[in-house]
This record gives structure tokens, sequence and C-alpha cells, in this order.
């Protein structure tokens, strides 16, 4: 079953926490992953590989650089599942 | 009047303790810190070895979550020994040009290596994580302290197997004789307790089979020795210019007055038993300290467990000392700790320092029954050293033929 914006949010949540040490509260949809949270290129590829295995889905190498906000990844998720 | 360098601060993560002061105290004490090996990874590959010196505190228990992610266990260790010296150094404020760090280890990332190829086998190579090759590489260690002490003056990595650290001790004195740096972290660390590099070990007759009494498998010079034990953790000087520390008004432990570096070219993993480069390294070692040989009192010896590395390590000491050995107080402390491989060299600089400090060299536990053909005065318990001006030394020597000498003289 597909799950909803608010249930990746919070999976991409502890993702990023888990990487960066970031309070998952901090990590909001309007949030940018590097002018708001400060994560780097490095992280930004760990967090998506385990999003693509936490959510089942593919990201694409050329997808990633469009995912400026955390929102724009948790709807890339919602609708690739 | 010649530059004078010295020693202004120690670290160190070991299978004793989990820094400087507690290792230092149990390996006076006299206490062993071999242990036989949990890991479920023993049973299931059947590795014939099952015990070693594990960290007496896990990294992990002290470094943050984040840290721990992002760093090799080798790294780590590194870490967590850095900032301890750093700490007791007074955290120095100085120009981060003028800083550098001389960090080694033998082996590197094995764990984040090995990990990563089990996941490329099993998973995929997406599934390989982007952090694997900072943390694999062989100067993750280095870098990392690098980084955390803002050092621009250069981060280096010798790798020489179990004479790295004492190689880059000896390279961090040249980079302060020539004045390119004021202030240098030096050392070593290693993380090489994982199924792969035991089995390697193994395989080669290097270690002891003692399995079922640890603590006593680790004797160097005994009759009963039957190889090392491995060992994991790590240690770091602080070492700077007399000057720098004096105008900082640091505390000062030992003064470094000699490092050498020289190679066997005899054969890949036996050392050449007539041990003329062990010595020559010696020699130079106390030649740059303006020493004669009467004026060392004291010798870490590098003294692994091993038959034949004891038997040559000791004929090159003879060589080089002469009759004069028979008053030299030796220690082989890796009778407690172990041997750390990469990382070996730097807690031993560090014991041979807190020797001249506390005037006390430490005790050699388990020699039950000393090889006769090894003549040298062991140290069994920790023994008194003369007051005055005095001078020790620390040896480490490694597959490839590598040897590395370094001497530290007392500071008054």
């Amino acid at each position: 079953m597909a799950l909803s914006q608010n249930e990746v949010l919070a999976g991409l949540a502890e993702i990023v926490n888990e990487e960066t040490g970031i309070a998952t509260e901090a990590v909001q949809l309007e949030k940018s992953f590097t002018d708001d949270l400060d994560i780097d290129s490095i992280s930004m590829m760990t967090i998506v590989v385990n999003a693509e295995d936490k959510f089942g889905v593919k990201i694409p190498d050329e997808e990633v650089k469009n995912l400026i906000t955390v929102g724009d990844a948790v709807n890339f998720i919602v609708a690739a599942q | 009047m010649s530059t004078k360098i010295v020693i202004t601060g120690i670290g160190a993560t070991t299978p004793l303790g989990g820094d400087a002061r507690s290792t230092w105290q149990a390996l006076l004490a006299g206490e062993s810190g071999i242990s036989t090996l949990e890991q479920e990874w023993i049973a299931r590959y059947e590795i014939p070895v099952t015990f070693a010196g594990q960290a007496k505190v896990k990294a992990t228990d002290v470094l943050t979550p984040q840290e721990a992610k992002r760093l090799d266990p080798s790294s780590q260790f590194a870490l967590i020994a850095a900032r301890e010296a750093w700490a007791d150094a007074g955290s120095p404020d100085v120009e981060p040009e003028r800083l550098a760090v001389e960090f080694a280890t033998g082996i590197g990332g094995v764990w984040t290596l090995l990990d990563a190829y089990d996941t490329l086998k099993e998973k995929g190579p997406r599934r390989v994580m982007p952090m694997t090759v900072p943390m694999l590489m062989p100067n993750g260690p280095a870098a990392a302290i690098g980084m955390e002490i803002s050092a621009r003056g250069g981060v280096r990595t010798a790798v020489s197997a179990c004479a790295s650290s004492t190689e880059a001790i000896a390279n961090a004195l040249n980079r302060l004789l020539t004045g390119e740096v004021d202030i240098v972290v030096a050392g070593g660390s290693e993380a090489a307790i994982h199924p792969m590099p035991i089995a390697a070990f193994a395989s080669m007759h290097a270690l002891s089979k003692r399995n079922d009494d640890p603590t006593k498998a680790s004797r160097p010079y005994d009759v009963d020795r039957d190889g090392f034990v491995m060992g994991e953790g790590g240690g770091a000087l602080v070492i700077e210019t007399e000057a720098h520390a004096k105008a900082r008004g640091a505390k000062i432990y030992a003064e470094l007055v000699g490092g050498a570096v020289t190679s066997d070219a005899y054969h890949i993993t036996a050392p050449d038993p007539e041990g003329s480069a062990a010595a020559r390294a010696m020699l130079q070692a106390l030649e740059q300290a303006g020493a004669s040989i009467e004026d060392v009192v004291h010798i870490n010896a590098h003294a692994t467990s091993t038959p034949v590395g004891d038997i040559a390590e000791y004929n090159a000491l003879r060589r080089v000392f002469g009759d004069h050995l028979d008053n030299i107080a030796v220690s082989a402390t890796k009778a407690s700790t172990g041997h750390l491989l990469g990382g070996a060299g730097a807690i031993e600089a560090m014991f041979t320092v807190l020797a001249l400090h506390n005037r006390l060299a430490p005790p050699t536990i388990n020699l039950e029954n000393q090889d006769p053909e090894i003549k040298l005065d062991v140290v069994t318990s920790p023994r008194e050293l003369p007051a005055g001006d005095i001078l020790a030394i620390s040896n480490s020597f490694g597959f490839g033929g590598h040897n590395a000498v370094v001497a530290f003289r007392s500071y008054n």
C-alpha cells in the first residue's frame, strides 16, 4: 500500500536524522537540504540510497539535483511508489 | 644551539584503557589487555585464533553517532587519541599553516573496505555508500585529525606496516627541525580485529595460538612464545619546538632527540637475522641525538613475541650496544597491549616518554622462562630509572623490512 505524504516525510526524517544527527522535527517540507539543513553532497547521496531502500523506489542520479527541498523529495517518492 | 623538539601532549585508546593515564596505570599494574573474542564470526568462519587485544573502551561509546558513522574504526581510534593529546597539550591556539599531522596506519580502513565489498556482492553497486572511499583510505585517520584541529601545514600518513607510527614520529621530528611547522600531532592507529586479517596473519603462522590462555599468549622473550597477539587502538603525541612550547607556557614531558628509518632489503616478512639495518636505525637515531650508546638507560623494544623476531631484534641490540646492553632496562610492552600494528609505535613512544617523565620503566608480563639466547635485562616489575640526563629509545619493525627508531631524552 502506498504511503501518504506525512508517512514518507516521517520516514525520510528518520533517514536524515540517522545520517546527520539533525532532529527529525527539523526536517520539514519547505526546508532546503543544502541551505537550511546544511547537508553536503555525500550525505545527500547516502540519504537518497537509504530512501530508495526504505521506500522501494528508484531515484535516478539526474533527478537528485532537482530535489532542492525536503518536500521535493517527499513528493518524488510519493509519486514513484 | 640546535632547535630542541619536545613532547607536550599525549593521548591513547588501547586494550588497557580508554585514555593515556588509565593505559599507563594498567601497564604499570601488570595487567593484560588480551581477551577471548566473543564475536559470532569466530565460530562462523572457524577462525583458528580466538583472542586479541580489543580496545578497552569502545570508540562508539565515546564518539557521537554521526562521528562514528562517518569514520572507519581506525579513524575513530585516531580521533579519540588525538583529541586527548591535543587537550592534554592545552588545546593550543596555533597558526593553522604552522600545524601539521603525521598519523600512520598499517592497514587502513579494512572494516569499511570489506563491509563495502560484502554489500556490493549482496546488494549491488547502488548500495555501496558514497562515504566508503574517504572511510577506507589509509590517510583517513590523519585527515580526520587534521579537520578536527584545523591543521593546514600538511597532513601525511606513513605506511610501513608495524613500523608505521614510529616512522610518523620520525617524520614529525624532521618537519619540525626544518622549520616548516611549529607543532605536529603524530602517532598511529589500527583497527584490524576482523576475521580476514586474523585469518591472514594466522595463515602465515605469525599469531600465537594460545586460545585456552589468552592473557598469557603475548610473552616476548619467553622460551614458550609462539607468535604475536593482535591489538587495536591508537596513540597520539603533540610534538613542537621547545621555543613554541615555552612561549605558550606548555608543560613538557620529554625531548624528542632522534628519529631514523632504514630498510633491510632482505625478505618481505622475515627480519634480517643479523639485524644490521635495524642496528643502523638505532645508531642513526642516537647520532641525531648527539648521544653515545652509554647514555641509553631504557629501551621499549619492538618484541612482538614471535620466535624469530625477538631474536633478530636482540641481535641488532647487541650489535649496537655491545656490553652496555646489560645495563639497559628493556621493556616489551606488547606483552600487555598486544600488537597494535600501525598503532604500536605510537603507544610505545608514549610509554617511553612516560617512562622518562616518571623515571619508571614499565613491566613486561608473562616472562616466566627467559629465552637463554636473549641475554637482556628485561623489566618484569616497574623499575626506577636513574636521575640526571637520561635517554631511551623505542624500536619498531615491519613487514617489508621497515625499521624505525625514535630516541627521547629526559627534560628538566
